[in-house]
């Protein structure tokens, strides 16, 4: 795991006295609300419905126990005693007051984590693959390139206030599990006919309002190259990107109106001027960043395969946990483990602080001390020896977090919505919560098989709803909630966004239009093996769509 | 033609705190939305705004939200989301103002 | 009046008292002849190409470029690609800057920034001085002198 340099805890010290000092200058008038804003912004400080939120960073998803110890102590401080891990690897309190974010923000550096770009228009938390650096399908561990992206984007001068935020995401794993075709920026870590380390670049995707899915701007970009090039796209848009209008500002806009063609050659243009002027971090530089990264000394004494099969023979709930929750490592004595933070009949994403410490303690007896947050809002254990599974089951169990729901229908994704944000049109987490009470038998939930579910609030879309297997996205109908169904979306390498199936269905018929459509699969599919989504590349919105609007038929 | 006016409340969230706020008759300000002031005048509505606007160092984001008088004579919240802002996250009924009902 | 930041605090501008003249681009073809450079200041917007410049480098002592407003980050990649395409003359950011881009704006190329009273009454010069480019602390800088190192 990174550690941080003297210049990094400098750096990020330096920040919070900043920070401190906005913050007395907009109690003593220095600065307007107006000019105050951006600013907490950009330290993560938003203010929502009820109170302020403070999202902090989980830079490339990847967290330390003691850290995670951090998160759970902060939480019980200044906060009420939980945090909500969203889709960008953060973590958001819901209830800070603004006097104590400061002493937030140090107590978060003590464990050398922040908040910085969390929010505001600039460059935000860059993220990974959550299985980076222990997966078995990885090429390369995408982390060092996002620390490396993390110091570049600190507080870059030219690139605090531009048209609207910025997103980057990286994967280094054929399978797509960091929606890069989403991101204003995507990177694909590949390798060209010679072998060489570099990346695909895709650039103008995004959800909200006008969703797309990115398109390339270059097939592969040597690894040195990155930097100027990224700064390049950076320039282009800060200059061109739109300002007149707010929900046209993002980056995909600029692509969509320029042409991807034309702005290909923009960034190439201004690429060689700034190739030329800004030479990439040294050799030593990016080897010490991944030094930092490299896997931990693995145990490699005989894993004990009669144990974990006859742990698996035994109990059937352990069985199905195996079956959802656990991954293939590269190490083959290791696995994966996804704690699922989607309880039936939770709120997606949210963990308790005595979750937290049980996820510290368990990260620190058996998983080499390492934790990440995935973007599904699920916490990952990313190397566990596989004899330990039966134990780290256990003691998941034990506070709640053992539900086997992985990837399958109560998995959720579901932005806060009308629950605590400013912005949203209506309620996204009460959705959530009913529908995984009216599919919380988990071994119905196997048989449906893996089907996602995303939810968002407003069209903003942080609940991804556009590329939800199934998407939903409330709204505000004249002053009642109601929620519009997408279908047949995805998030992975083979990037679609949902189509709308039809008309709006009120918060009391949402969750029975959603059992209609999983009825609908369950009927045509052929054979369990087919999934939501082929069955519905195979068959089309039709079946769906007469089974949610009967009476039309 | 312009709309009819429909009563008022003036809101905002405390600087400090983040609480969701109301205007009082006497120009102060609760936490409480039956306690708040309803403007049944227009001009009355907006002249309170732009006090309220003034009080930059007390609150952030006032606006006029929409009202109606109880049966109990005081006022009550017409949209979901100002009703939402008078308790907190239906998630947890135990966090936000609701609390104390 | 407007005040002027530099990295030595606030002061009076005294440009066009000391007989310089400000000259929109659109105009500066008609007037560039009868004005001394060391006497010119072009004003430009801020959306025009750095690159259209180059031309006119020569014949004017500095450029303003506008800020509508402090979250417009427009003038910021235009200063650099003036810096980075050779433009060595003053740089002057001119309109809603506040003292928290100071060290943004230093670091982008523009040597002093112009402000209203009302803003310069608001953050006075302490609240500047805050953030004087040599006391930021900045990846940008650490990756640029980390080059420089290995140039010498």
């Amino acid at each position: 795991m990174y550690e941080y340099n003297q210049f990094d805890h400098d750096f990020v010290r330096n920040r919070v006295r900043e920070f401190r000092a906005q913050v007395e200058r907009r109690l003593d008038g220095s600065l307007t609300e107006d000019e105050f804003k951006p600013l907490r912004l950009m330290n993560g400080l938003y203010l929502q419905l009820h109170a302020y939120m403070l999202r902090v960073a989980v830079p490339y998803g990847t967290l330390n126990s003691r850290q995670m110890n951090q998160l759970a102590y902060i939480s019980e401080k200044w906060d009420k005693g939980y945090g909500h891990f969203t889709t960008r690897q953060n973590i958001q309190y819901n209830w800070p007051k603004l006097k104590d974010v400061p002493d937030i923000l140090d107590a978060l550096a003590d464990v050398e984590m922040h908040a910085i770009q969390t929010s505001g228009n600039c460059v935000r938390n860059v993220t990974a693959d959550h299985f980076a650096g222990a997966a078995a399908d990885e090429i390369e561990d995408p982390r060092p390139t996002a620390e490396l992206l993390r110091q570049w984007s600190m507080d870059h001068p030219e690139f605090q206030f531009l048209p609207r935020k910025f997103k980057i995401a990286i994967t280094g794993a054929p399978n797509d599990r960091a929606v890069t075709k989403a991101h204003d920026i995507g990177l694909r870590m590949v390798r060209n006919e010679n072998d060489e380390p570099g990346y695909e670049v895709i650039v103008g995707g995004g959800l909200g309002r006008t969703p797309m899915v990115g398109k390339v701007a270059r097939d592969f970009l040597p690894k040195a190259d990155l930097l100027p090039y990224v700064e390049a796209i950076l320039q282009v848009y800060n200059l061109n990107g739109r300002r007149d209008n707010k929900f046209k500002a993002r980056i995909k806009i600029l692509v969509h109106e320029t042409g991807i063609e034309t702005l290909r050659e923009m960034i190439e243009e201004v690429f060689e001027t700034q190739k030329a002027l800004h030479i990439p971090p040294s050799e030593e530089m990016v080897k010490a960043i991944e030094a930092q990264f490299q896997p931990p000394e693995f145990d490699a004494g005989p894993v004990d395969e009669e144990k974990l099969a006859a742990a698996i023979e035994s109990d059937p709930l352990f069985k199905s946990f195996m079956e959802t929750n656990v991954h293939e490592h590269f190490d083959p004595n290791h696995a994966i483990v996804t704690i699922s933070l989607k309880p039936i009949g939770g709120t997606p994403g949210d963990a308790t602080a005595d979750q937290m410490r049980v996820m510290a303690n368990l990260a620190e007896a058996y998983a080499y001390d390492e934790l990440r947050v995935s973007h599904e809002q699920n916490i990952i254990l990313p190397h566990v020896r596989r004899d330990d599974l039966p134990e780290v089951f256990e003691r998941l169990r034990e506070a709640g977090l053992a539900t086997a729901n992985v990837g399958l229908i109560t998995d959720m994704i579901a932005c806060p919505g009308m629950d605590y944000c400013a912005l949203a049109t209506a309620r996204s987490i009460p959705v959530a919560q009913e529908i995984s009470n009216a599919f919380e038998d988990i071994k119905a939930q196997h048989d449906i098989g893996p089907l996602k579910i995303k939810i968002s609030g407003c069209i903003n879309a942080c609940g991804h709803h556009h590329v939800g297997h199934i998407g939903i996205l409330g709204l505000d109908k004249a002053g009642v909630e109601s929620y519009q169904i997408t279908l047949g979306g995805d998030g992975t390498e083979t990037a679609t966004i949902g189509e709308r199936a039809g008309p709006g269905f009120s918060y009391e018929e949402i969750v029975p239009a959603i059992q209609r459509i999983v009825e609908r699969y369950v009927e045509i599919r052929e054979g369990v093996d087919e999934t939501f989504l082929e069955t519905y590349r195979r068959v089309g919105a039709e079946p769906f769509k007469n089974a949610l609007y009967p009476e039309t038929v | 033609m312009a709309r009819a006016f429909t009563p008022k409340v003036v809101t905002a969230n405390d600087l400090l705190e983040g609480d969701v706020i109301y205007m009082t008759g006497d120009g102060n300000w609760t936490r409480d939305h039956a306690e708040a002031k309803l403007f049944e005048d227009e001009d009355e509505a907006k002249a309170a705004l732009a006090k309220a606007e003034t009080q930059s160092l007390k609150l952030v984001g006032a606006y006029l939200a929409d009202a109606v008088r109880g049966e109990d004579g005081k006022p009550e919240p017409v949209h979901f989301r100002e009703a939402f802002r008078t308790r907190g996250p239906s998630n947890y009924p135990e966090l936000g103002k609701q609390a104390e009902l | 009046m407007s005040i002027i930041v530099r990295d030595d605090g606030f002061h009076k501008d005294s440009w066009e008292a000391d007989g310089g003249l400000f000259i929109d681009l659109e105009k500066f073809g008609q007037d560039v002849a009868s004005k001394a450079p060391d006497k010119t200041a072009l004003d430009i917007p801020n959306d025009v190409s750095a690159h259209s410049l180059t031309g006119l480098f020569n014949n004017v002592a500095m450029i303003r470029i506008p800020f509508p407003s402090f979250a417009d980050g427009r003038g910021f990649s235009i200063a650099k690609q003036l810096r980075q395409i050779g433009y060595e003359g003053r740089l002057r950011a001119f309109g809603h800057v506040i003292a928290d881009q100071y060290g943004f704006a230093r670091t982008c190329g523009f040597d002093e920034v112009e402000i209203s009273e009302e803003l310069a009454e608001r953050q006075p010069q302490e609240q500047w001085l805050a953030r004087l480019p040599k006391d930021n602390l900045s990846y940008q800088k650490k990756l640029l002198a980390e080059r420089e190192m290995r140039n010498a």
